[in-house]
């Protein structure tokens, strides 16, 4: 996106990184930016990674060597050997089962918190975008205000609002990152309703909401992807941080975010605790950014 | 160098040193960070470790939970036991120069009782008048005996504030208090630091030892420790019973450890709400009772505190005059937790355990629904913040609630608000008429045999009904570099510094 | 250029009113009662009582809601219950520790992620270029609070050379200060590396594809000059005017690395107001925060018009 476009995408949505944005590609570009993605190696391991991580969770009981809810008194935080490979923890579970039935609820909160997000901030973007005026101001200082509040207070007082588990904390962060999408997708509708196909449309005759579902929203798709891809990076560090704080999935129950959390006060005398969940955290979420940086360079009209 | 200017020079050096010492600072590291520090406003432990170096209290208690002098030397009880006569120290003083006497005591205690907001009310309720009977005797005239009292007189209760600037605060008292004890009040920075100097005038003056306190509330125990380990801090309290076996290796550093007053236990919504008559666990005593034969109390105390902890079944410790010798601590039994289920027709009960979201409560959640699970229970633990938690407590809206007690030093502050009928922290909602007698009598009762004796038939109904599962007595940990001494390990968890210096 | 001005303040009044009402009532509707949590273990019902007429909380929540606005509006944002002091005096008394742990953790990031970013941008598409990205995004895939713990046992238990927790003001002593604030800030600093890095590269790509950047070339400047002189001169000012919007980032980050490190700031005074009902506290925090970051919002946007007069025509 070059020039006069660019500054007035950044003037409207007052996101000055807008300017990296793809243009909206016609739909029979898709193919094309899937495989320049697929051409970059970083973007493919850690693709490769994500996809292990999955079939982790998906298969997990078959996967996972020990039930991860078994607690066994005298083996309490035994260090890893043949029996527990990557040890136990403050009740003698097993931490290589735990680690593996976690990436369920990682993987979950990551993913279900942005598709919360999606499911709310791309209508109300679209809408805003579309329909501009009145409903347009309306969305637009709500979602401001709702972005001037910082991400993990907002989240931590839905969380404590709603109940520690790890379903609250889907919805309380999922409702936290709503902001940015719908900034997103206003920014991007408005940018695209512009452009000739739309204009042509529109000079057709077609109904509004048909032109925003069919001719709009593919192509506000490539950024809202890019940024889904970095939104599910962060949401499964801000799971983390919330059970942090005691917020979050819920013991017995594994995930990565509260096994540290039990962790960190063990980290002198049982260090092998920490270092599973927080390996996995750190692989899972370098790779959702890989992947995200990956796509946006992927849809960038530049890339030769 | 010539002689005098060597005499010389030695001279100035012995004549300079003691100016040029430098001020021995002793920092504290807390769990949390103390609420108001206003002896009658204030409601957290923590803040009483404050006070326990800046607040002389009437009476103090020693290690065997003996009432001992403070600012009081003496007392007499009455025939009837409804008057105490207390006798006060001589040549106290306040921190602002006031002098301490009976109309000082007279007018903490009156603040105590009647200052809105104020949380000694119900520990002094029993007070109906303060006598001023001479400049160092007052005489507190009660509407009926009340044992517990002095107990409460060594608390908070007990604790004497300057007249003149408590009047002049008022309510803010707590930003800049003025008490009688050993340092006073320099600053406070909310969640940073508590900083107090010594206080030269101090009656007890030969029993310290350092120029100033400094407390930084650090809340996590990792953190706390790193900083004691790195020298910045000299003694920290609530060590992490995980980390007592690695300070133990280490040459610099020493540990400390006492069993509390208070207790862990597991409280039964009885009959607070509904809730009770639906559950099996409420409704049925059987079904209590094999609950708690299906817990090994000695493995809880293994795997959830690392072995620090002293099991028990009472609202006391074994070791305390006060325990019931009629009703010991049940061994795990797994047949007969099986047997009473079966006879109650209800092999596998259900039922949520509220939980806070403490790593302890957690550890002893886990275990508990582990350990009942092999006698049947299906334990569901429902993970709830502390504010919430209190909330639905309250309401009755809860199956069974990991709850602990902090301790008093007397047995009734112990029981009286948890088991008797209607009391605020009665979240069992647990109601005997008898039980209710016994315990009013156990106050009213002047000596510890015929004390004892009530509180024995107490526990034989109290712990056959089960309103309240005791586990465990937590151990108080401490740990302090070596080069500290004089650390006395007293029940009620606080750090008093009468006689504790560096090498 | 005024009107432009003009209809920016215009827009921020709603959106501050829209985040008080938000703040309130989202607080407002915490279950638990705060007067309970403050009540103290023995629960004493008369506290309880008076506690609830203190705090108002038997009024409706729209009147409740006019108590505190009229408050705000005369500079009162009310007191904290549970340490008795006016949320004004907590805020001024923490707000410099946060700001000065965000500015040296920009610092850092700037350190980190501009060379990062404008190395990433030059060697496209190299090992460089992935090595740079990866390098940045570590940072911002662990957890910060994980980070921290690590580097306290490496640093302070280990080998002893950096104080592990506190804050000494830099008033008082500079060198103690930047040695307890060096690790909190490297860990807040390494997330936000990651972010001016991609904002880097990016501006940076659109940048060197410019007229001026080939003309530059045909006259046969260095390398170096080019894209230093010219090339990051230019990009530097959408990376700075972004990293202005990093705000509300640092201070979530803050959050979390205030609770590991025990540092007095806004962040731990927030945390632990949520966790006991102190309204007041999280009320008058979250209005200065967001009332800042729209501010900081406005000024990026002004400076961004002022460069660029494209956008001022609208």
């Amino acid at each position: 996106m070059t020039g006069a476009a660019a500054d007035r995408l950044v003037a409207e949505t007052g996101v000055p990184g807008l300017a990296g944005v793809p243009a909206p590609v016609a739909l029979t570009g898709r193919t094309h930016w899937l495989k320049r993605l697929l051409r970059r190696p970083a973007a493919v391991v850690a693709l490769v990674v994500i996809a292990g991580f999955v079939v982790t969770a998906v298969f997990a009981p078959w996967i996972a060597p020990q039930d991860p809810l078994a607690a066994s008194f005298s083996e309490v935080r035994k260090p890893p050997s043949a029996a527990h490979w990557f040890g136990t923890d403050e009740i003698g579970r097993d931490i290589a089962s735990r680690v593996v039935f976690g990436a369920r609820a990682s993987l979950l909160a990551g993913v279900v918190s942005v598709l919360i997000s999606l499911a709310i901030g791309v209508p109300a973007g679209l809408l805003a975008g579309y329909a501009g005026g009145a409903i347009d101001m309306l969305l637009s200082r709500l979602t401001d205000a709702l972005l001037a509040c910082p991400f993990l207070i907002l989240a931590i007082a839905l969380s404590a609002f709603l109940g520690p588990s790890l379903t609250n904390a889907m919805i309380a962060i999922g409702i936290s990152a709503t902001p940015a999408f719908v900034r997103l997708a206003r920014g991007t509708t408005l940018a695209v309703k512009a452009e000739d196909f739309v204009l042509a449309a529109r000079a057709i005759g077609n109904a509004p909401w048909r032109i925003a579902l069919r001719h709009v929203l593919p192509n506000i798709v490539p950024p809202l992807l890019v940024q889904a891809t970095l939104a599910i990076a962060a949401a499964v560090i801000a799971e983390a941080s919330l059970s942090f704080l005691g917020l979050g999935q819920q013991p017995p129950q594994p995930s990565w975010g509260s096994m540290l959390n039990t962790a960190k006060d063990y980290l002198d005398n049982a260090p092998w605790m920490a270092l599973w969940p927080g390996l996995s955290i750190f692989l899972l979420v370098l790779s959702f950014n890989l992947v995200g940086d990956g796509l946006r360079d992927a849809l960038d009209p530049r890339e030769a | 160098m010539s002689r005098p200017l060597r005499a010389a020079l030695v001279a100035a050096w012995v004549a300079l040193v003691p100016a040029l010492s430098i001020a021995q600072t002793l920092h504290i590291g807390l769990a949390e960070d103390p609420d108001v520090l206003d002896p009658t406003l204030a409601r957290t432990f923590v803040g009483r470790v404050v006070f326990a170096a800046m607040c002389d209290k009437l009476f103090d208690i020693d290690a065997k939970l003996a009432i001992v002098p403070q600012l009081a030397t003496g007392y007499q009880w009455s025939a009837d036991g409804k008057a105490l006569t207390i006798t006060l120290r001589p040549g106290v003083k306040f921190h602002d120069g006031e002098t301490m006497d009976a109309a000082a005591v007279k007018y903490s205690i009156e603040r105590h009782k009647t200052m809105p907001g104020s949380n000694r009310r119900g520990e002094l309720a029993p007070v109906s008048k303060v006598e001023v009977v001479s400049p160092l005797t007052v005489r507190l005239d009660l509407s009926a005996p009340f044992s517990p009292l002095l107990a409460q007189l060594a608390d908070r209760a007990g604790m004497i504030v300057a007249p003149k600037a408590a009047q002049q605060e008022g309510d803010k008292f707590g930003n800049h208090p003025v008490c009688a004890g050993p340092f006073r009040f320099v600053e406070r920075v909310p969640q940073d630091r508590i900083v107090l100097e010594r206080f030269p005038d101090y009656w007890d003056k030969a029993a310290i030892h350092f120029d100033r306190i400094v407390y930084t509330p650090i809340p996590d125990a990792s953190v706390r420790l790193a900083n004691l380990r790195s020298g910045q801090l000299d003694l920290i309290e609530r060590v992490a019973p995980s980390d007592m076996p690695q300070i133990a290796r280490d040459p610099k550093l020493r540990t400390s450890k006492i069993t509390e007053i208070g207790y862990q236990g597991i409280t039964i919504n009885v009959g607070k709400s509904d809730l009770a008559k639906q559950n099996p666990l409420g409704r049925d005593p059987r079904v209590r009772e094999a609950f708690e034969l299906s817990l090994d109390r000695q493995g809880i105390v293994q795997v959830a505190m690392d072995g620090e902890a002293d099991p028990g079944n009472q609202w006391v410790a074994q070791s305390s005059p006060f325990y019931a010798k009629n009703v010991p601590m049940p061994a795990r039994n797994l047949a007969r937790a099986k047997a009473l289920l079966a006879e109650a027709g209800v092999p596998h009960p259900s039922f949520t355990l509220m939980t806070a979201t403490t790593a302890d409560a957690q550890r002893i959640a886990q275990v508990v629904q582990a350990m009942a699970k092999e006698a049947g229970f299906d334990v569901k633990i429902q993970s709830t913040e502390f504010a919430t938690s209190l909330n639905l407590a309250d309401k009755g809206q809860f199956d069974a609630y990991v709850l602990a007690w902090s301790g008093r030093a007397d047995p009734d502050g112990n029981i009286f608000s948890f088991d008797a009928c209607k009391q605020p922290l009665n979240y069992a909602g647990y109601c005997n008429a008898e039980v209710d007698d016994l315990l009013k009598r156990a106050r009213t009762a002047p000596d510890v045999p015929t004390r004892a004796k009530l509180y024995s038939e107490v526990a034989a109904i109290v712990l056959k009904d089960r309103p309240i599962i005791y586990l465990y007595h937590r151990h108080w940990l401490y740990a302090y570099t070596s080069r500290l001494t004089g650390l006395r390990s007293i029940p009620d968890g606080l750090i008093r510094v009468q006689g504790l210096h560096f090498e | 250029m005024l009107t432009f001005v003009a209809r920016r303040i215009a827009t921020i009044v709603p959106t501050l009113v829209f985040v008080s009402m938000l703040i309130f009532g989202l607080q407002q509707l915490l279950p638990g009662d705060p007067a309970k949590v403050l009540a103290g273990e023995e629960q004493d019902p008369a506290v309880i009582a008076h506690l609830r007429a203190t705090m108002h909380l038997d009024k409706p929540l729209p009147i409740r809601y006019l108590y505190w606005m009229r408050g705000v509006l005369h500079g009162d944002l009310g007191e904290s219950q549970r340490s008795q002091q006016p949320v004004t005096t907590l805020i001024a008394e923490k707000l410099p520790v946060t700001l000065e742990l965000a500015c040296l953790a920009i610092i850092i990031a700037l350190a980190i992620g501009i060379p990062a970013g404008v190395v990433a941008a030059v060697k496209r598409g190299s090992a460089w270029d992935y090595g740079a990205s990866v390098f940045a995004l570590w940072g911002l895939s662990t957890p910060n609070f994980w980070l921290g713990i690590m580097l306290i046992l490496l640093f302070s238990v280990t080998l002893g050379w950096l104080p592990a927790s506190g804050y000494v003001s830099p008033f008082e002593n500079l060198r103690e200060n930047l040695a307890a604030m060096i690790m909190p800030a490297f860990v807040l600093g390494n997330a936000i590396a990651a972010v001016l890095m991609r904002h880097t590269r990016s501006a940076m790509l659109q940048v060197l594809s410019q007229e001026y950047v080939r003309t530059a070339r045909a006259k046969g400047v260095s390398e170096r000059a080019v894209i230093l002189q010219h090339a990051l001169r230019n990009a530097l000012i959408p990376i700075i005017t972004l990293g202005a919007l990093e705000f509300g980032t640092l201070l979530s980050g803050a959050v979390l690395t205030e609770q590991v490190f025990t540092i007095p700031g806004f962040g731990k005074l927030i945390v632990d107001a949520v966790f006991n009902r102190d309204y007041a506290v999280v009320q008058g925090v979250v209005l200065v925060t967001a009332t800042a970051y729209i501010v900081l919002n406005f000024a990026a946007d002004v400076a961004y018009a002022f460069v660029n007069p494209r956008i001022r025509l609208r």
